[in-house]
C-alpha cells in the first residue's frame, strides 16, 4: 500500500508517523532518541525499525518522506526592531511564528556591547526590522552597518522600512553577507505583517540551517526537512481551524503544548473584542499567534517554573502534596528523565502542568482593563480576546501521556479570580492523543484535505 | 496629493471622544498629510512611540474631557528623552474645566513645551494652516 512517512527530528526524540494514503489512517508511530551529535540517521534508523515492526506484515511503499526538526537547539533567532512595543515586538512575533527559539530581542540603535552579545548567543538567523514604511530609517541602517561590520556568518532577514532597503542592500552586498529582504513586519503603525518574514525564515531554514546543523545526510533519504517543528504545529493548527480547499475546518482554536523545557501556546483566532463598548489598543495581533514560555517547563525549566509561580500557586493545584515544592522542582530539573510512578508524583506533575498552562495562557491572551473616565467606566483591551474560542487542544508529551489531560488544560480557562485575562470560557477540550500535530502540519504541505480529515478523526475529546 | 509630512494624532488620557479625532484625521488627509491615528485612550508613550517608528514631523494631541493639563504634563520632556528633539507639538480641545481665561490656559500649555494650543471650538482648518506654516509648507 502507498503511504507517507512523516518525521519529526525533535530535540530529544526522533518521532515517525506513517500515514496510509488510501484509508487516511495512521498506520503506526514510533520514536527513538535523536542522534544529531553523531549521525542523525542512527536514531532515525532505530525508530524506523520500530515503525516497521509496528506496521507488521503489511507491505508499505513510502511515496513521500517529509520532515520537520527542532534538533540541535532548534531554530535560534535574534529579533531587532526600533521601539520595543512596536517593530521589535512585531519582529519577535514573526520569528516565533516561524517556529524559532528567541535568544534575544533588541531595540533602538544597537551598541557594540549588544553586538558582541548577539554574536556570543550564536543565532542561526537574525531578523532585522525597524520603522514603518516611509518612517524612521536611520535606526535600521545604523544597525545594518553594525551587523555588517561585526557579524559575518549569520544569515539576516531584513523586514523593516522599505525606504531603507536600497541602502541596506548596498551595505550587505559590500560586506558579502547572506541576507534576504522581505516585506516590513510593521508596514503601518500597529499593523503587523508577519507572514512574508515567516516564509523567508523558513526558506533560509531549509537552505542553510538544516545543513549547518549536520542534518544534510538525512536529506539523501527523505524528501526534505521542510520547517522547524513548532512551525509545523502552527501550520497544523491553522489548517485544522480554517479548513482546506475541500474540507471544512473546525473553527477558532487554541493549542497548548507543555514540554520539559518550554510551554507553547498557539491560537488561531481573530481576537477582536467579544463585548460591546471595548476599545482595542496597541499593536495588532497575528491571526495565527504562537507564544513560547522558556521559563515554564516540567523538567529542564522546573525551577524557573517554581520561580514564576511560587509555592502557594503550585499548591493551589496540589493542596495535600507531601513535597516541599521548591525542593521537588530542583530535583525534577536535575533528573529530567523521571517519569512519575506513585500517586504523589503524579499529583505533583499534574500540578506543575496546570500552573504552566495557567501562566502560559495568561501571557498569551489579551487583557482588558477598566478605565474610569468622566463618562463612567470604559474598557480598553490589549491583545487577543479568546473568550469565545471553540476548542482548546492539548499536545506534547506531558498532556498526551497524562491520565487526566482535561484537568490540566482546564487550568487555562477563564477564571473569575483574574477576570481581566481574556481566556476561553467554555471550549470543547480535545487531546492530540496520537501525537500527530507536527506530522499533520507536514502532511498539509502536500495533502491539505487529507491532513484536515485525519486531524478531525484523531484529535479527540479528552 | 501627498505633501510628504507625517503627523501623529490621537486623544490623550482616559478620554474616549472618537468623533473629533476622526474629523481631524479626515481633514489632515484631505490636505495631503500622512496621518498616523493612534485613536482614543492614548497615553503619552503611545504618541511618542508612534512618532519614532513613523519618523513623524508633528504630534497633534486632542483632549476633550477637561483633564488635558494633567495628561499633557511632561510630554515635551519625554519627547526630548526619546530623541524627538524638535518635533512640533500641538494640543487642542476642551483642555481645562470651568470658565478660565484662554490666554492663561494657552500660556500654561506653551510653557509645557507645546508649540501651539487651541481653545474649544477651533476650526481644524486654522490649525492645519498653522501646521503648514510651522512645517515650512506655506508662508
Amino acid at each position: 500500500m502507498d503511504a507517507i512517512l512523516l518525521i519529526d527530528f525533535g530535540s530529544t526524540y526522533t518521532k515517525l508517523t506513517a500515514v496510509d494514503i488510501e484509508n487516511e489512517e495512521i498506520l503506526a508511530t514510533a520514536k527513538d532518541l535523536t542522534t544529531v551529535n553523531t549521525d542523525i540517521m542512527i536514531g532515525f534508523n532505530k525508530a524506523y525499525e520500530k515503525l516497521m515492526k509496528n506496521i507488521g506484515e503489511r507491505k508499505v511503499n513510502f511515496v513521500k518522506k517529509l520532515a520537520c526538526s527542532s534538533a540541535a537547539g532548534g531554530l535560534k533567532m535574534v529579533a531587532i526592531g526600533l521601539v520595543p512595543e512596536l517593530t521589535a515586538e512585531a519582529a519577535k512575533r514573526a520569528a516565533l511564528g516561524a517556529g524559532a527559539r528567541i535568544l534575544g530581542v533588541y531595540s533602538y540603535e544597537l551598541n557594540k556591547h549588544e553586538i558582541e552579545e548577539i554574536k556570543s548567543k550564536k543565532p542561526d538567523i537574525i531578523l532585522l526590522a525597524g520603522g514603518t514604511d516611509g518612517g524612521n530609517k536611520d535606526c535600521i541602517i545604523h544597525n545594518a552597518k553594525l551587523l555588517a561590520e561585526h557579524i559575518k556568518d549569520v544569515p539576516i532577514v531584513v523586514a523593516g522600512n522599505k525606504n531603507a532597503n536600497d541602502e541596506i542592500e548596498e551595505i550587505f552586498n559590500n560586506a558579502g553577507l547572506f541576507y534576504k529582504i522581505t516585506e516590513n513586519v510593521m508596514p503601518k503603525l500597529n499593523t503587523i505583517n508577519v507572514e512574508p518574514a515567516r516564509e523567508v525564515i523558513r526558506s533560509i531554514f531549509m537552505q542553510k540551517i538544516v545543513e549547518a546543523k549536520g542534518m544534510k545526510n538525512a536529506e539523501n533519504f527523505i524528501n526534505g526537512i521542510l520547517m522547524p517543528t513548532p512551525a509545523a504545529v502552527l501550520k497544523a493548527a491553522k489548517i485544522l481551524a480554517d479548513g482546506s480547499d475541500k474540507e471544512e475546518g473546525i473553527g477558532e482554536l487554541i493549542i497548548v503544548d507543555i514540554g520539559g523545557a518550554t510551554t507553547d501556546v498557539h491560537s488561531i483566532a481573530k481576537g477582536d473584542p467579544s463585548k460591546p463598548g471595548v476599545t482595542l489598543r496597541g499593536l495588532q495581533e497575528p491571526y495565527a499567534k504562537r507564544t513560547v514560555e522558556g521559563d515554564l517547563g516540567m523538567r529542564v525549566s522546573a525551577v524557573s517554573l517554581f520561580e514564576a509561580a511560587g509555592t502557594r500557586r503550585i499548591k493551589k493545584f496540589a493542596p495535600n502534596t507531601p513535597y516541599d515544592v521548591e525542593e521537588r522542582c530542583k530535583f525534577l530539573q536535575q533528573n529530567v528523565n523521571i517519569i512519575p510512578q506513585t500517586e504523589e508524583e503524579y499529583e505533583f506533575d499534574e500540578a506543575l502542568g496546570m500552573v504552566a498552562t495557567e501562566i502560559a495562557m495568561e501571557r498569551h491572551v489579551g487583557t482588558v482593563e477598566s478605565v474610569y473616565t468622566p463618562m463612567g467606566i470604559i474598557y480598553s483591551q490589549v491583545g487577543k480576546d479568546l473568550l469565545n474560542v471553540k476548542y482548546l487542544i492539548g499536545t506534547g508529551g506531558v498532556l498526551v501521556h497524562s491520565r487526566n489531560p482535561e484537568k490540566i488544560l482546564k487550568a487555562g480557562l477563564f477564571s473569575m479570580e483574574s477576570p481581566n485575562y481574556l481566556k476561553p470560557t467554555n471550549p470543547v477540550i480535545l487531546v492530540d492523543k496520537t501525537y500527530i500535530l507536527s506530522a499533520m502540519g507536514l502532511l498539509a504541505e502536500e495533502y491539505p484535505d487529507m491532513a484536515v480529515r485525519i486531524m478531525k478523526k484523531y484529535i479527540v475529546r479528552a | 496629493m501627498q505633501n510628504g509630512k507625517t503627523v501623529v494624532i490621537g486623544v490623550i488620557g482616559a478620554d474616549c471622544h472618537a468623533v473629533g479625532n476622526k474629523i481631524i484625521e479626515h481633514a489632515l488627509k484631505e490636505e495631503g498629510f500622512n496621518v498616523v491615528n493612534i485613536g482614543v485612550l492614548s497615553p503619552q508613550e503611545d504618541f511618542i512611540n508612534a512618532a519614532i517608528e513613523t519618523n513623524a514631523d508633528a504630534i497633534l494631541v486632542s483632549s476633550l474631557y477637561g483633564h488635558g493639563e494633567i495628561d499633557c504634563r511632561g510630554f515635551r520632556e519625554k519627547c526630548n528623552e526619546a530623541g524627538l528633539k524638535d518635533i512640533i507639538l500641538y494640543v487642542g480641545g476642551n483642555l481645562v474645566v470651568g470658565k478660565q481665561d484662554w490666554k492663561e490656559v494657552e500660556k500654561r500649555f506653551l510653557d509645557m513645551g507645546f508649540n501651539r494650543a487651541y481653545p474649544p471650538g477651533t476650526d481644524i482648518k486654522l490649525s492645519i494652516k498653522d501646521l503648514k506654516k510651522d512645517l515650512g509648507l506655506e508662508e
